[in-house]
């Protein structure tokens, strides 16, 4: 199936990808927010998406876990393919958030203790045992390159952790899911700029197990920590391709315009 | 000079409200102390025989009444009003809800003698079917007040529930959560503090109502045998002498009065105890 579908479209050069997203269109009522996006995500690599406000990068990353459902006068067309599954007929949104996991651009640990936060997840989905959850937790902070700073109180209260600590413990929770996908939707723009250089850290040592897709304002941010980048504007993907090619090569005169700094 | 004009006048007005705070408790304080001292505390409190016209005070079947009304009240008023609040902060929507609530707004503004008078002339007479004892009881006039608190325990738990950030149940949405669990497991438990203050409110409430239960209790200054018995309250029992006793008999009433505002004060400690943790986290 997978492959069914890589005859017919034109990334072959990516190899096996994580999620396909062919022909996709998406309304807002009645505006236009995406605009025949074709995208795929290959495994295992970050991938940023960069552009200026109101192009469409947020919305696009909030279509590939359904968290736009949410949103009254949403209008999805096109289709989005996870390994090979629709997402929006193949897969409950339950079951998809569960494989492709989100951390927002505000921190929003629970109102519980670190450990709960973390155990939430795999709680939620059944997992009763305590040396199991105990196991996931641990393996999670770690993952999140936070246990260390956490493992003497795991017991506290997170919304007495700093912002940064909060944000990687975000992405400790959703990491005990064992997501196929990470989305970050601006993960670091409310951040300092230590707490964001240990989070961009982080990012790339999470690239070994997972596939992470990062939606971000910065674009020497892009720059330092992703293989490939994508560049929208205005409801459009004008162009993706390697991060060291899209900023020094690009091949659309308005990537090369915004990658330079002159709008945006 | 304006500002100071202005400030003097604020000051005044919040020392009316906390003058007559103060002054209805020195009074009752000044009038009831000794005379519960002239009665004995002991036998005052826990003295199991009111009958003043052979000089016996005895109000523990009057605290023990008001106890078991606000404890059947609040069983009443809690589940009902928690799921009520849930349903209508999470699950009603925004058109549903608004006229959901604005109907549980309209319990509110219910006179209290209304409450009294629907369950004199429909409670009552349901209990009293049921073939034990005459109906008016605990078990009655329970169910008046949680239904009169139910718009406190519905209202303070859902604007608790409204007030829990999108974002906490967007994040357990994005752990693959449905919505049932994000708001049984999320955002109630964030509001758990604001409901905890929901139930206190309506626990004062219950325990300060005096006309629907007059109506509906019965009155008997006994200890209750069962659900189904009579049984007067500390409210109940002021309202029903105050208008002829005299004397001694007076006294012991405005007493009475003092162990009630006792019990309010616990009440508002317990609360305030309560706002205090909620604003810890």
């Amino acid at each position: 199936m997978i492959s069914n579908n890589l005859t017919q479209t034109p990334y072959e050069s990516i190899g096996n990808p994580v999620i396909t997203v062919e022909n996709l269109n998406l309304f807002y009522r009645n505006y236009h927010t995406l605009k025949n996006v074709n995208i795929a995500f290959p495994r295992k690599q970050v991938t940023a998406i960069i552009g200026p406000s109101g192009c469409g990068k947020s919305t696009l990353l909030k279509t590939l876990n359904r968290m736009n459902d949410l949103v009254e006068g949403c209008v999805v067309d096109g289709s989005v393919r996870l390994n090979g599954q629709d997402i929006f007929t193949e897969l409950r949104p339950t079951e998809l958030r569960q494989r492709v996991g989100m951390v927002f651009q505000q921190p929003n640990p629970f109102p519980m203790s670190i450990y709960d936060n973390v155990a939430f997840g795999p709680r939620a989905h059944g997992i009763r045992s305590k040396s199991i959850l105990d196991g996931l937790v641990e393996q999670s902070l770690r993952h999140a390159a936070i246990w260390d700073e956490v493992k003497d109180r795991l017991k506290r209260n997170a919304l007495g952790l700093s912002g940064g600590q909060q944000q990687r413990l975000c992405i400790a929770r959703a990491l005990a899911m064992e997501p196929e996908v990470l989305l970050m939707d601006e993960s670091t723009s409310a951040l300092d700029p230590a707490s964001t250089a240990k989070i961009e850290e982080l990012i790339q040592t999470l690239r070994s197990r997972y596939t992470v897709i990062m939606v971000t304002h910065n674009m020497q941010q892009a720059r330092r920590i992703s293989d490939r980048t994508a560049f929208f504007l205005l409801g459009e993907m004008i162009e993706v391709n390697d991060t060291k090619t899209m900023f020094n090569h690009p091949a659309d005169e308005r990537t090369l315009d915004y990658v330079s700094g002159r709008f945006g | 000079m304006r500002e100071k004009c202005i400030r003097a006048c604020f000051a005044a007005t919040a020392a009316i409200s906390i003058a007559a705070t103060l002054l209805i408790c020195a009074f009752l304080l000044v009038n009831g102390v000794p005379t519960m001292a002239k009665v004995g505390l002991f036998d005052f409190l826990l003295g199991t025989t009111w009958r003043p016209e052979n000089n016996l005070y005895g109000i523990a079947p009057m605290i023990v009444g008001s106890i078991y009304v606000t404890a059947g009240a609040l069983l009443v008023a809690v589940p009902a009003g928690l799921l009520c609040a849930v349903f209508l902060s999470c699950f009603a929507g925004a058109r549903f809800g608004g006229i959901l609530g604005a109907g549980v707004e309209l319990l509110a503004g219910i006179p209290s003698v209304m409450y009294g008078f629907f369950g004199l002339v429909v409670i009552v007479p349901c209990i009293r079917g049921l073939g034990v004892g005459n109906g008016m009881s605990i078990i009655s006039a329970s169910l008046i007040l949680g239904v009169m608190i139910l718009p406190t325990v519905v209202t303070v738990s859902r604007n608790a529930l409204d007030a829990v950030p999108a974002s906490y149940y967007e994040g357990a949405l994005a752990l693959g959560m449905d919505h049932e669990h994000a708001v049984y497991k999320v955002v109630v438990p964030a509001a758990s503090s604001g409901i905890a203050t929901s139930i206190v409110l309506g626990l004062g409430r219950a325990l300060g109502e005096t006309m629907a239960v007059v109506m509906v209790a019965g009155n008997n200054p006994a200890f209750p045998n069962s659900l189904f018995s009579g049984v007067r309250t500390l409210t109940a029992n002021i309202v029903l002498e105050m208008g002829y006793a005299t004397g001694m008999h007076r006294e012991v009433l405005i007493a009475t009065g003092v162990v009630l505002l006792v019990f309010i004060l616990l009440v508002t400690l317990l609360l305030n105890a309560i706002r205090e943790k909620g604003e810890v986290k």
